[in-house]
């Protein structure tokens, strides 16, 4: 095995795991200021890369125009679903949740299964094809794009939550929902805030992943669970630890596909997310929480 | 017990009406499918347990079934229990990490035991045939009376689903379906009593596992051909929207929603694609206009229909 192999498999790793990290960090986001996992996620990034094709195709704009679009309209799906779905639910039990989010994602997975038919697309490049060599190994423009844009997203992400005031009113959320609702903090609000944010970054990970990877109507689940598996190993933490999760993902899955086997690249990730779940449910870089009743 | 005989009154004449019609092949499915909205509800409905990995337990019944009688030539109903036990035990063991975890992260981590299934029915192409699936499977026999029309394969799958039927009844009226409901509701109060939780789920998790290898061997043996599509996430999404629409807790309910979910497609021919779009608007719009399901819905409704008319009535 040669090392410019092996770094061109963790190369690879990182620009996949990068995308993991985007899309857990929106589980994240949810889970902490309303405590559900949303298992229509994973729609939200297919929404992204479907719509900014959409509007480069059938509407001719260039890519710099639809992409803010495109990330606009799946933004405004991620509120309409809390909106009509998640706050009128009568009985919020976990259970409850996790049926109605999941009859979300089947309801929107089937409707882009009609706009867009069962074909794979492709979105063009954002700069070009020309790979760029480093230390022998090749990479896509693409691959720096999307470790850029992530990088981009986290900074913003960090910044919105420590250092603005609805920002640190959906940590407050996280915290206590009834302590933050007595401070005099919408919690309702928060939670539509919450949905708002995490589709937005769903979509933006789905968009800068389509050129690479083509994109079609069914790949939100395979890339939600793999995002939701980043945000178990870094402990459903909205900051690095999700990124780490991500990327120690997509590393491990790039190797496991080219030194082990490609048809069981996907059991890798779910092996890895059940035995962070069975062992180290408060992800690898937790401390233990004991239950309380 | 009058709602026992009336069920089975009507699984025995059903075929009366429909007989040698192309719908006697969908009451074979759809009796397949109540066995399993069953064995996900003992689960889901009682016990309170999600899981969304159970396709994978009717399709390891499916392909034991599949490749032992065509690959080792053993006896077909001999491989039935073989593989039955092996599955149960297969959850049982696995059950105890599992069933640890609650409400999204268990969702989750059955999720992924059904795609790990799932990857491995289409990886070891050896013995699965891979995506392009196994054929060949033998028909159930009994001496020289094989099951090889739709309606002996009727019979025999009711059969099974009507006994099936009578245990889930049997055991949700018994001490351990009080213990399952009491879990439900509080695990901590349930083990505040005495009962042994954790035991308890990790039995009902084999238990239900083993239905469903049971129907998944029945699922081989009367259409002879199976692949990795038919035991994937979305047949296990479909299995709990079954559950969902029957309503949680209710054995009829599981029987109404499978027999629904099984029919629609039926009538919706043409439409093929719609489907998908539907069951994610069915569950939705179940779990927020009538949670209870169908089983406790329609009587809720006529309650109300009801009362109005005597309202109107005394005014």
């Amino acid at each position: 095995m040669q090392f410019d192999q092996l770094l061109q498999f963790f190369l690879s790793g990182v620009a996949t795991g990068a995308i993991y990290a985007l899309i857990g960090i929106g589980f994240s986001i949810i889970y902490n200021s309303t405590g559900i996992i949303n298992f229509a996620q994973g729609e939200f990034v297919m929404l992204g890369g479907l719509l900014a094709l959409s509007f480069t195709e059938l509407l001719k704009l260039p890519l710099w125009a639809a992409i803010p679009c495109a990330i606009a309209v799946s933004t405004l799906v991620g509120a309409l679903f809390e909106r009509l779905a998640i706050r009128p639910l009568r009985r919020p039990t976990p259970i409850n949740l996790v049926i109605i989010t999941i009859g979300g994602s089947i309801l929107i997975r089937g409707i882009s299964m009609l706009i867009w038919g069962k074909d794979t697309h492709a979105l063009p490049p954002f700069s070009g094809e020309e790979p760029v060599i480093i230390g022998g190994a090749t990479v896509m423009p693409q691959h720096i794009w999307i470790v850029g844009i992530t990088l981009l997203l986290i900074s913003i992400n960090k910044f919105y939550f420590f250092h603005t005031i609805s920002g640190k009113a959906m940590r407050a959320c996280a915290y206590n929902r009834r302590a933050a609702g007595l401070v005099g903090i919408d919690v309702r609000r928060m939670v539509l805030f919450s949905f708002i944010i995490s589709s937005a970054f769903g979509s933006v990970a789905g968009i800068i992943v389509a050129p690479l990877t083509m994109t079609a109507y069914d790949v939100g689940v395979m890339l939600g669970l793999k995002g939701f598996c980043a945000a178990i190993i870094g402990g459903m933490s909205s900051g690095m630890a999700t990124v780490a999760g991500g990327l120690l993902l997509g590393i491990l899955e790039s190797m496991g596909a080219g030194l082990i086997s490609s048809g069981y690249k996907d059991a890798i990730s779910f092996i890895i997310l059940l035995l962070i779940l069975f062992f180290r449910p408060q992800g690898l870089f937790g401390k233990s929480e004991s239950e309380r009743v | 017990m009058a709602k026992f005989i009336c069920f089975m009154i009507i699984v025995i004449l059903a075929p009366l009406l429909f007989e040698g019609g192309y719908i006697m092949n969908v009451l074979v499915f759809a009796g397949i499918n109540t066995m399993l909205a069953i064995a996900l509800n003992l689960l889901l409905g009682y016990a309170g347990q999600i899981s969304l990995g159970h396709a994978g337990f009717f399709g390891i019944g499916a392909y034991l079934s599949g490749i032992m009688t065509t690959v080792f030539n053993l006896n077909p109903w001999f491989v039935i229990s073989a593989a039955s036990v092996a599955t149960g035990l297969f959850a049982f063991l696995l059950g105890f990490p599992v069933l640890k975890l609650k409400g999204h992260y268990l969702a989750m981590a059955t999720l992924g035991l059904g795609i790990i299934i799932y990857i491995i029915f289409n990886e070891t192409i050896d013995y699965t045939g891979g995506p392009s699936g196994l054929s060949g499977i033998p028909q159930l026999s009994v001496g020289s009376f094989v099951f090889d029309s739709d309606i002996r394969n009727y019979y025999l799958v009711w059969g099974v689903t009507v006994v099936i039927m009578l245990l889930a009844l049997n055991l949700s009226e018994s001490r351990v379906g009080r213990a399952l409901r009491a879990i439900h509701d509080s695990e901590i109060a349930a083990r505040v009593v005495g009962i042994n939780t954790r035991l308890l789920k990790v039995q009902i998790f084999a238990v239900s596992a083993m239905i469903s290898s049971v129907a998944g061997s029945l699922y081989a043996h009367s259409v002879t051909f199976i692949s990795p599509a038919s035991f994937g996430f979305n047949f296990s999404v479909e299995l709990l929207t079954m559950v969902v629409i029957g309503g949680l807790g209710s054995i009829y309910g599981s029987f109404l929603g499978a027999l629904l979910l099984t029919l629609l497609p039926e009538f919706l021919r043409g439409a093929n694609d719609y489907d998908i779009v539907i069951y994610g608007a069915l569950l939705m719009l179940m779990l927020m206009f009538m949670p209870g399901g169908l089983a406790r819905g329609i009587p809720e409704l006529l309650n109300r229909f009801k009362n109005s008319l005597k309202g109107s009535g005394n005014a």
